[in-house]
């Protein structure tokens, strides 16, 4: 998988390395345990950091996508609509002492709320999703996927072209804004094509999300107008990384029995 | 009955004038079909508050493609509904629900907007004007609410002024996707409706949406709104 930068602008979560770039925008860190002991406590010249998430780089330049996504494109979903749900959140979460301790995963999960979502799902769900998203492509992306994915979609599905159809089919069909999703069922223990609207995400439910397509409008409108066809055409024809859906297939199958194991007849 | 009006008369005359085969049938058999409602001004006339391009891309493209597959859906609506095949029935409700919805919308959206120079952006007089200091305090109070209610929608919908023919009172609400007001409440009559989906504003504000939504009010057409709230409750 590519590598990833954190924005310079924005910090990361405070159990991952600080970068150097950072230092000038430190707030204080909320530390419940060491405000107890005292304004005193904290040295005056600690500067105040409010960190939670940072905006995460997609692991290829921006222009990297072209023609199929313009750089243009990218420069307004990742610098303005990911970032303000990255912005957005970390001031929900200032307000919050407790959802700030959460991991993502976690912080999706339980401000989904088993479909009462809390106010801050919408900005948690849509950093996560977008976070994956980016990662789901790459340039040069599209043609088919290979080995064992390629072996337990044609198992799922019939065919991989039969999979490419119910996917784009998804994506038509779905009402409104949303995401498309191929998805390892974990408890029917198979692959499934899943939409959902708005910020909902499968983890919200404990399945697996290999990989997926953004069908809000503002994914696609600069580049492809009206014309989500022609968007999710070139997504799956140019975009999408079948080599991340297989490393991330291998390690759900950590976590899911896809198969019985081969055991060898003496 | 605000659907009577949406069918047009170019429906009837089109039929003439080498309307697809199958809207033919269809007509023939009984089953209205709709069509895209001109817009009662140029492309152009509503710039600088939302441009040329928008307008066309949101008739001729969004809208028409609503119409289009609402005209699909009620054809095989009326196939299931032959057959009797219920399944088939409760399955096209939400094609019908969100096309249909989506023809609706529009075609309300069209009349609510108007160029400066026709009135678009006048404030109401008479009867509206003064429900809504009375209803709702006054006229920057409610554009501050709905630039709010507006601004806060997450995804797709529909920000509405309504009034409830019931109570006659104004009230301000949202919905999602192409929900028309009406599901809201039965009794909502749908006075001004302004179209939050990102293709209404995209191309021109990007993901700005507040300023969509300051910017509209220039071209509201408060004329037709008094006209719809005049007729509820004379």
């Amino acid at each position: 998988m590519g590598s990833f930068s954190l924005h310079a602008s924005c910090l990361a979560k405070h159990n991952l390395p600080w970068s150097n770039g950072c230092s000038q925008n430190l707030n204080s860190l909320r530390i419940p345990a060491l405000q107890q002991r005292g304004p005193g406590f904290l040295s005056r010249k600690a500067s105040k950091i409010l960190a939670f998430y940072g905006l995460k780089s997609p692991p290829y330049a921006l222009d990297a996508l072209e023609p199929y996504m313009s750089k243009r494109l990218l420069e307004t979903h990742w610098g303005e609509h990911h970032h303000g749900y990255v912005e957005g959140l970390n001031k929900q979460l200032e307000k919050n002492d407790i959802l700030y301790s959460y991991t993502l995963d976690e912080l999706v999960k339980v401000t989904y709320n088993n479909g009462n979502p809390l106010p801050e799902f919408n900005n948690a769900a849509q950093v996560w999703n977008h976070d994956f998203f980016w990662e789901s492509m790459q340039p040069g992306g599209g043609g088919m996927p290979e080995l064992g994915l390629l072996q337990q979609i044609e198992k799922d599905f019939g065919s991989f072209t039969n999979f490419k159809e119910k996917f784009i089919e998804a994506s038509l069909s779905l009402f409104g804004s949303g995401w498309v999703w191929l998805v390892l069922k974990r408890q029917e223990k198979r692959l499934e094509v899943v939409k959902t609207s708005n910020a909902v995400n499968p983890i919200a439910w404990d399945d697996i999300p290999l990989m997926s397509l953004d069908t809000w409008e503002h994914a696609y409108y600069q580049d492809y107008k009206h014309d989500r066809g022609k968007y999710v055409n070139a997504f799956m024809n140019h975009l999408v990384s079948w080599h991340v859906v297989t490393a991330r297939i291998i390690r759900a199958e950590a976590f899911v029995n896809l198969g019985e194991p081969k055991i060898p007849v003496a | 009955m605000a659907l009577r009006t949406i069918v047009s008369r170019k429906t009837l005359a089109a039929l003439g004038s080498g309307l697809r085969a199958e809207a033919r049938l269809a007509a023939s058999r009984g089953l209205v079909t709709f069509s895209l409602p001109d817009l009662p001004y140029d492309y152009g006339a509503l710039e600088p508050a939302i441009s040329a391009e928008i307008m066309q891309l949101h008739h001729q493209k969004h809208h028409q493609t609503y119409v289009t597959n609402y005209n699909k859906a009620l054809e095989q609506l009326e196939d299931a509904m032959a057959k009797g095949d219920a399944l088939a029935v409760v399955k096209l409700q939400s094609a019908i629900k969100f096309n249909g919805g989506g023809h609706i919308n529009h075609s309300i959206f069209w009349k609510n907007l108007s160029p400066i120079r026709e009135g678009g952006g006048e404030p109401p007089k008479g009867s509206l004007g003064w429900a809504i200091d009375t209803d709702l305090g006054s006229m920057e109070a409610l554009v501050q609410r709905m630039n709010a209610e507006g601004a806060a929608l997450q995804g797709s919908g529909w920000v509405w002024l309504g009034l409830d023919k019931d109570f006659k009172k104004l009230v301000v609400e949202t919905t999602a996707n192409q929900d028309p007001l009406v599901t809201k409440g039965a009794n909502l009559v749908p006075l001004i409706g302004i179209d939050v989906w990102e293709h209404a504003y995209y191309l021109q504000y990007k993901n700005v949406k507040p300023d969509y939504l300051k910017n509209i009010w220039k071209v509201i057409n408060w004329k037709y709104a008094s006209e719809v709230y005049e007729k509820e409750c004379h």
